[in-house]
């Protein structure tokens, strides 16, 4: 990256270093970073919408979306995670490729599950084995956001369905009384006021994905873990113009440091949203927050 | 999920636009000289060359992609890239799932590295990667075994104690003794059948393409000078 970088045996010090945190592998490990924050910030969202509608289907009068609701949470709730995400997103990718060889070679002649291959025709591949690298890339880290959305959506829906439930009955009565229609009384009121209730299991559940993020490696996309362990292994100078010992230690220490930080900010900020939710709720933190002001 | 769908769309869209007859050359990365990754970040070794010249003598396009060694067999038959070129040896049990091309490289023994020159292996812990010829092979002969999912972790089990032993190929265990006071036994075990490229077992086409290419560079003997360019076996 530096001009000084050509000759790295010749460099000592500080500016080995440089030359050395700079090289295209380590690019690798700091785009993986931009990953695993890209990915959390789209896959937060995402999960807290499957969420929402895992919970109000759960609690609707209507029975069968019940039942959906509530399979939903339950079944994806107690499936182990690594069980979900080595066997689920196969499925999945296989089922886009099966639905796309149906529209695609209605001609095909050719069974699709050959012994232990699944064969599609070339033109059903997804993405194609002809697009760039980048774009099998991109496909993986959907495919990764899909389920960890679906994963923890799961868990979102069964918090929200228990926040929504603590919400005081007499709030939704007062609301009736006013002659609000169940719609509005949902909206209006149930909905502001259950997120005080929700945001402790919540704030959890951001925790935990925070954390396993890392099995984006089992999807074929390339993150921290897997950049540490990569460049923190002995290397040789046969191979590398960096040789240097088992450093994995070093760089597992990089990684807990970024992890215990970044929880760390979440805490400050988690905590700053519950401050501005509890204000003038019916619940002892806003009774607090009440009398201090009084 | 708006997003994705529409996310999807566009790749689906993108990705129609691209030509055919790319094969995709799945490998591991982290078992020099064999295949690993270089300071660019790009896949190099004995099979990057190897395959690079394959697919010029085969006229195809090839691309190369990374995949862990415990789950490179799977997604190879579910269609994520089109062959395994990760220094896997031919066995009878990985024939039954997919097919070999025939072996770039002779059955070669494998050795152990230890830090005690004179250690006896068969009362010893012996640290291997999983899934491998060699962890085969020490379960076999019922001595302890301890399995570890990357070449790197075995050797680092033998450094700090946890193994007395790991059992690799020669090639691979070259590149790590002589630092760390790690040696190698005299002792090697003559196990695998030669080093082939896997393929899909309903891909005969590609696997004929690779044989013949395979073949042309054993004649000429350009398979012989890149052995012994990156030492990774005995010559044919």
């Amino acid at each position: 990256m530096f001009s000084y970088c050509t000759d790295p045996e010749a460099l000592e010090g500080l500016a080995w270093l440089s030359c050395y945190l700079t090289t295209g592998k380590h690019m690798g490990l700091y785009i993986s970073v931009v990953t695993v924050l890209v990915l959390l910030a789209i896959t937060a969202p995402v999960a807290l919408a499957f969420g929402f509608a895992g919970a109000t289907a759960a609690r609707s009068k209507f029975l069968p979306l019940r039942w959906l609701g509530k399979g939903y949470t339950s079944i994806v709730r107690g499936v182990p995670d690594i069980a979900f995400f080595m066997f689920f997103v196969i499925a999945l990718d296989q089922g886009f490729e099966w639905l796309r060889h149906q529209v695609k070679c209605p001609d095909w002649p050719d069974a699709i599950r050959q012994g232990n291959d699944f064969v599609v025709c070339t033109a059903a591949k997804l993405p194609l084995s002809a697009s760039p690298q980048w774009l099998h890339e991109t496909y993986a880290f959907f495919l990764a956001v899909l389920t960890f959305a679906i994963v923890f959506g799961a868990f979102a829906a069964n918090v929200l369905f228990g926040a929504m439930r603590a919400v005081p009955r007499p709030q939704l009565e007062t609301a009736e009384a006013y002659g609000m229609t169940r719609r509005q009384t949902f909206w209006r009121i149930l909905v502001p006021q259950m997120w005080v209730y929700a945001l402790p299991g919540l704030s959890n559940l951001w925790m935990v994905l925070i954390k396993a993020t890392p099995l984006l490696f089992l999807l074929g996309v390339e993150d921290i873990v897997y950049w540490a362990r990569e460049l923190g292994g002995t290397k040789n100078a046969r191979f590398t113009d960096y040789p240097h010992g088992d450093w994995r230690m070093w760089y597992f220490f990089a990684l807990l440091v970024f992890y215990l930080s970044f929880t760390k900010v979440s805490e400050v900020v988690l905590e700053r949203i519950m401050k501005r939710l509890t204000h003038g709720q019916a619940t002892s933190g806003g009774e607090a927050q009440r009398r201090a002001n009084a | 999920m708006k997003k994705l769908i529409l996310s999807t769309a566009a790749l689906a869209l993108v990705a129609g636009f691209a030509s055919a007859d790319v094969v995709r050359m799945g490998t591991e990365g982290a078992y020099a000289p064999w295949n690993f990754v270089n300071d660019a970040g790009e896949i190099d070794g004995f099979e990057r060359e190897l395959g690079d010249e394959l697919c010029k003598r085969a006229n195809l396009t090839c691309e190369w992609v990374k995949n862990d060694w415990d789950s490179i067999i799977p997604n190879l038959v579910s269609g994520n890239y089109d062959t395994i070129i990760a220094g896997m040896s031919v066995t009878a049990e990985r024939d039954e799932v997919i097919d070999f091309t025939q072996a770039y490289t002779p059955p070669d023994p494998s050795a152990f590295a230890a830090l005690d020159a004179g250690l006896d292996v068969e009362g010893g812990v012996i640290a291997a990667q999983a899934a491998t010829i060699q962890a085969a092979f020490i379960a076999e002969k019922g001595w302890t075994l301890i399995e570890f999912a990357t070449p790197e972790e075995t050797v680092a089990a033998v450094r700090n104690g946890e193994a007395d032993a790991v059992l690799a190929d020669k090639s691979f265990l070259d590149t790590v003794v002589g630092s760390d006071g790690l040696v190698l036994l005299e002792r090697t075990e003559m196990i695998g059948g030669g080093v082939g490229m896997g393929v899909r077992e309903s891909d005969q086409e590609l696997r004929a393409t690779f044989d013949a290419a395979i073949q042309s560079m054993k004649d000429d003997g350009t398979l012989n000078t890149l052995i012994a360019k990156w030492e990774v076996s005995s010559q044919w």
